[in-house]
């Protein structure tokens, strides 16, 4: 009997499941009970951070700096000088790419301390948009053949004549200069993680807080420390999109075999050349997702940058949907995908160009492109200086076509959401009442009315149970840590959305993921639908909610489903269509049914990938409910939304956006710990 | 081994060059999400490049960027409504940095009230008078799937007044009738406003004017009038907290040092002052006529050249 329920994973959960209903009913609801809620003894931990953030900014370590405005002395500490060095940096950077694209004077004026202000004709020309077109195009050719041309020269021609050019190439100019940064910086911290044990032991909990803390947690810190504009959101961008690249670099180079080393070693190289030569060359598979990644990721942060200063499409997009305009939104959202598709085509194609060592050309023919490329810009160039004098209005659409003046598609998308409001209104009105009442309601108070100590009890047998003692603690410090803050109650209500989002983009997401993956062409099809909407910003689905579902917890839930049920699906996809082919033969000679053979074959072998998917869904889902706090919520994402326009909101902000965080990894922990064991019981790996 | 050395000095030097190099600062001005802010943002900017300096729009958000202007990241923040942004605006100057470049010249209100159809449809007979809130019938239509029966009132964001309506609810007594509900953000706003109207179900929400809402008719109901202290936060009892919105100012911020490194600048900053009439014009050249913002300011600043010169000098 004993020994049953040693072995009897089932056995043991709803033995622990009992205990914890035991406990839910018996412990009474007392605030004075730490059986019911802990005392918030961690409740000044924001303080310490606004307090440390206002001293390193304002405080320490400060040193006289002339200020020639006051013509005084004034003690600045060393550490703002830095932060504020390196957002002039990259501030310089982003409007120099900018100015190529759009033309300006701000370059040239910093470049010459502005003395030449009176001069009006000084200024930077802008690369008319047919230009960059047809650049695209000869690159795309370059790189890879037409097909590529085509995608990348069309692309940019719709942002064009769509009036998107200008906040478009805002939007480029920051991406190219932090996609950049993010691969080197991901690139050197994956490399020092690869060669010192002890670098990827520090790195590891930094990138898993950086992956799952929602990004508005550390809007307010970056702020403080680098001053809004273009550079916070570049800085906030690096943030997110950084932590892949370095754990794919990590990944791809411990994947290498010692052979490849020792040859390396034998044919003598170096340390540098057996790293440059050797070993990034063999992990170029994983790094190259890693740039991929680091494309999206910069992409996807558009709009949140906006937040803090950043121009471009996040922006337009945020304005638009101030005027309810979905149909402009979903425009702008099209375009963000447009950029992504081309750069990510292009980065790719460039990095898989294998160098031709043998070929032996001159001069002219190792420059054709480019050559190409300056001829038909001065052409194009001369032709847009005297098409000014054709185009009345002042506008020159063969310069660059100004914001808004382009064609437009808005007002079918429009009518398309009008559509859908007249035609399902009722039902869905119908809908959302039962579900408000009958399932989100309930299952919020009852949250609501868990004692602390079965929540814990529950979380940590399940530790237990999954990972034995290391989980069981892990689990619980970094729930303890919440529990211990005045926020426990909003972590409930937050936990309760994302266990119902998470539970139902679960579902969708494998059972979508499971029809489609029965064949190829569908696969594929599926794959690029979700990368469609990993781009598009998700900001623009908070609109439309609202008017189909008002302003209620559905309509969070919706959103979030809309957004999560992405990851669900991929690794559905990726995890059946890796299910090696001979064991669908064998399956079928054996003569199982077609449902028989999935449930019993293909989804065990591809558990273990799902349940990473689960994992993104859980990350995705939070991240989705903390801007759902936009639509209206009670929970932790109300506050740290809040701290947007809390003077001292940076302390908080960041506490809570930890909270979610330790919620992610706790998660993580149980999922990923189940997946490991499942994988080596099916011998995966 | 020479090109990385030769690579790395370059940007390093290009590092310190940009940090050093930065005479040519424009004056940096925040524009936020919606119409009427954006189009004055852009007829400062257009008027400060008359006036031969550069400009610089940056996009920010309401609350966070007086913390912005106090350290001097943005100079200056031109629309600060009383009732939603005067806390971030006192606790920056507290702090020192920021400064009051003075109002504009109108009176903003902020206040609950309904969009006027649902006045003409009778759905609360005896609105604006909040009276008419105590009959159960009234509160009846503006209920919603997840209001538990009672009227909603859709508030702004919590930070905008965190307990004020709840308690105004309580002050006046018809909290067993009605509930509040804090929206996320002033889009949320919007989209209730087009939604119960596409719905025809009676909608009480949080709004201001001079908005773009006024064009389509919107009727701010009437409260027990406002006294300084009435509310309970003040010092206010139960039995005055019922008390409605105050008239509040709209005023202009201003970085401490903006006077000083661009004197004609600030100056004009000073004297700029718009009215109701002009602000609604702003946002109705981008609303209804649907014109850029940068395009928009550039035809006010046609329409209104005189005043705009006046203030120049």
């Amino acid at each position: 009997m004993l020994t049953n329920f040693k072995n009897s994973r089932p056995q043991q959960f709803s033995f622990l499941f009992i205990v914890f209903l035991l406990l839910y009913f018996l412990v009474p609801e007392d605030e004075n009970s730490f059986l019911w809620r802990l005392p918030p003894l961690l409740k000044d931990i924001p303080l310490l951070i606004n307090t440390l953030l206002d001293n390193l900014m304002f405080k320490w370590l400060t040193v006289p700096v002339y200020d020639p405005d006051w013509q005084m002395y004034e003690d600045k500490p060393v550490f703002r000088i830095i932060t504020r060095s390196i957002a002039d940096f990259l501030l310089f950077l982003i409007i120099f790419i900018r100015e190529i694209f759009l033309g300006g004077l701000q370059t040239i004026g910093s470049i010459t301390g502005g003395a030449f202000k009176e001069l009006k004709w000084l200024y930077l020309p802008a690369v008319p948009w047919t230009a960059v077109v047809i650049g695209l195009f000869i690159l795309g050719y370059r790189l890879q053949g037409l097909g590529l041309a085509f995608i990348a020269s069309i692309g940019f021609f719709y942002v064009s004549i769509f009036g998107q050019w200008e906040p478009t190439m805002e939007t480029l100019s920051l991406v190219l200069v932090t996609a950049p940064i993010c691969f080197i910086l991901g690139l050197s911290l994956g490399i020092l993680g690869y060669l010192s044990k002890k670098v990827e032991k520090t790195l590891q909990p930094i990138l898993n807080i950086a992956q799952t803390m929602p990004h508005f947690s550390y809007l307010v810190p970056i702020l403080v420390l680098f001053g809004i504009g273009d550079h916070a959101g570049a800085v906030a961008t690096i943030i997110f999109a950084t932590p892949p690249m370095i754990r794919l670099t990590i990944l791809g180079l411990k994947k290498i075999s010692p052979e490849v080393v020792e040859s390396g070693l034998m044919s003598g190289c170096n340390r540098f050349q057996l790293l440059f030569r050797v070993l990034i060359p063999t992990a170029r598979r994983d790094i190259l997702i890693g740039v991929n990644q680091v494309i999206m990721q910069c992409l996807a942060m558009t709009t949140i940058a906006a937040f803090i200063g950043a121009k471009g499409l996040g922006f337009n997009l945020k304005v638009a949907l101030n005027g309810l305009k979905i149909g402009k939104a979903a425009e702008i959202g099209i375009c963000v995908v447009i950029i992504a598709v081309v750069l990510d085509k292009l980065s790719l194609a460039w990095a898989n160009k294998q160098k031709d060592y043998f070929a032996n050309l001159n001069f002219y023919k190792k420059n054709l492109a480019t050559i190409y490329f300056i001829l038909l810009t001065a052409i194009l160039g001369v032709i847009a200086y005297f098409s000014a004098f054709y185009f009345e209005k002042g506008f020159n659409y063969l310069y660059l076509i100004p914001f808004g003046e382009g064609l437009t598609i808005a007002p079918i998308l429009d009518a398309g959401v009008d559509w859908i409001w007249e035609t399902f209104f009722y039902y869905l009105n119908i809908f959302n009442k039962f579900l408000i009442t009958n399932v989100l309601f309930v299952m919020k108070d009852a949250y609501l009315g868990m004692p602390v100590v079965s929540t814990f009890v529950l979380v940590m047998g399940a530790g237990y149970i999954i990972g034995g003692l290391r989980s069981c603690i892990i689990v619980g410090a970094l729930i303890l840590f919440i529990a211990l803050s005045e926020y426990w109650n909003r972590a409930l209500i937050t936990a309760y959305m994302a266990t119902f989002a998470v539970g139902v983009s679960a579902i969708l997401g494998i059972v979508t993921g499971s029809l489609c993956a029965r064949n190829e062409i569908s696969a594929k099809f599926i794959l690029g639908v979700c990368d469609f909407f990993q781009t598009f910003p998700s900001f623009i689905y908070l609109i439309p909610v609202i008017l189909l579902f008002g302003i209620t917890d559905t309509s969070v839930m919706i959103a979030a489903i809309a957004y999560a049920s992405v990851p669900a699906t991929r690794y559905t996809v990726e995890g059946l269509r890796s299910v090696p082919s001979s064991l669908h033969d064998a399956a079928s000679m054996s003569g199982v049914s077609n449902f028989q053979r999935w449930k019993s074959i293909e989804l065990p072998l591809a558990f273990p990938h799902i349940m990473l998917g689960i994992n993104q869904t859980l990350i995705f889902a939070l991240m989705m409910i903390v801007l759902g706090a936009l639509i209206g919520t009670e929970d932790l994402g109300q506050i740290i939304m809040g701290c947007l326009s809390r003077p001292n909101g940076a302390g908080i902000g960041l506490t809570l956006g930890i909270f979610v965080s330790f919620i992610c990894l706790a998660a993580d922990n149980l999922i990923r710990t189940w997946a490991d064991e499942r994988k080596k019981l099916l011998g995966i790996e | 081994m020479l090109k990385f050395i030769i690579k790395i000095s370059v940007i390093a030097s290009l590092f310190v060059f940009s940090s050093v190099a930065k005479a040519a600062d424009p004056i940096r001005i925040p524009v936020l999400n919606w119409s009427s802010q954006i189009v004055m943002a852009n007829v400062m900017a257009q008027v400060f490049e008359e006036m031969g300096h550069t400009a610089e729009l940056v996009p920010a958000e309401s609350a966070s960027r007086y913390e912005a202007v106090r350290i001097g990241d943005l100079h200056v923040a031109h629309e600060t409504w009383e009732s939603t942004m005067a806390l971030p605006f006192y606790a920056a100057m507290d702090k020192g940095g920021l400064i009051d470049a003075g109002s504009h010249n109108l009176i903003t209100f902020e206040e609950m009230g309904v969009p006027n159809w649902v006045i003409d449809e009778g759905l609360c007979p005896g609105l604006p008078n909040w009276e008419a809130l105590k009959s159960p019938e009234c509160a009846a239509n503006f209920a919603t799937a997840d209001s538990d029966g009672k009227g909603r009132w859709l508030e702004g964001p919590y930070e905008w007044h965190t307990e004020v309506m709840p308690n105004r609810l309580k002050g006046l007594g018809i909290d067993d009738l009605w509930t509040v509900k804090f929206a996320g953000s002033a889009d949320a706003l919007w989209a209730e406003l087009k939604a119960a109207k596409a719905e025809g179900r009676g909608t009480v929400i949080f709004n201001w004017s001079p908005n773009f809402t006024d064009a389509a008719g919107f009727t701010f109901i009437d409260f027990p009038p406002y006294f300084e202290g009435c509310r309970l936060e003040n010092g206010g009892t139960l039995e005055t907290t019922g008390c409605g919105s105050p008239k509040g100012w709209l005023k202009k911020a201003a970085h401490i040092k903006f006077p000083i490194t661009h004197p004609d600048a600030y100056k004009f900053y000073t004297k700029m002052s718009f009215t109701a009439p002009q602000i609604g014009l702003m946002a109705d050249l981008v609303d209804s006529q649907g014109m850029d913002h940068a395009a928009a300011a550039t035809e006010f600043i046609a329409q209104h050249r005189d005043l705009i010169d006046l203030w120049k000098n």
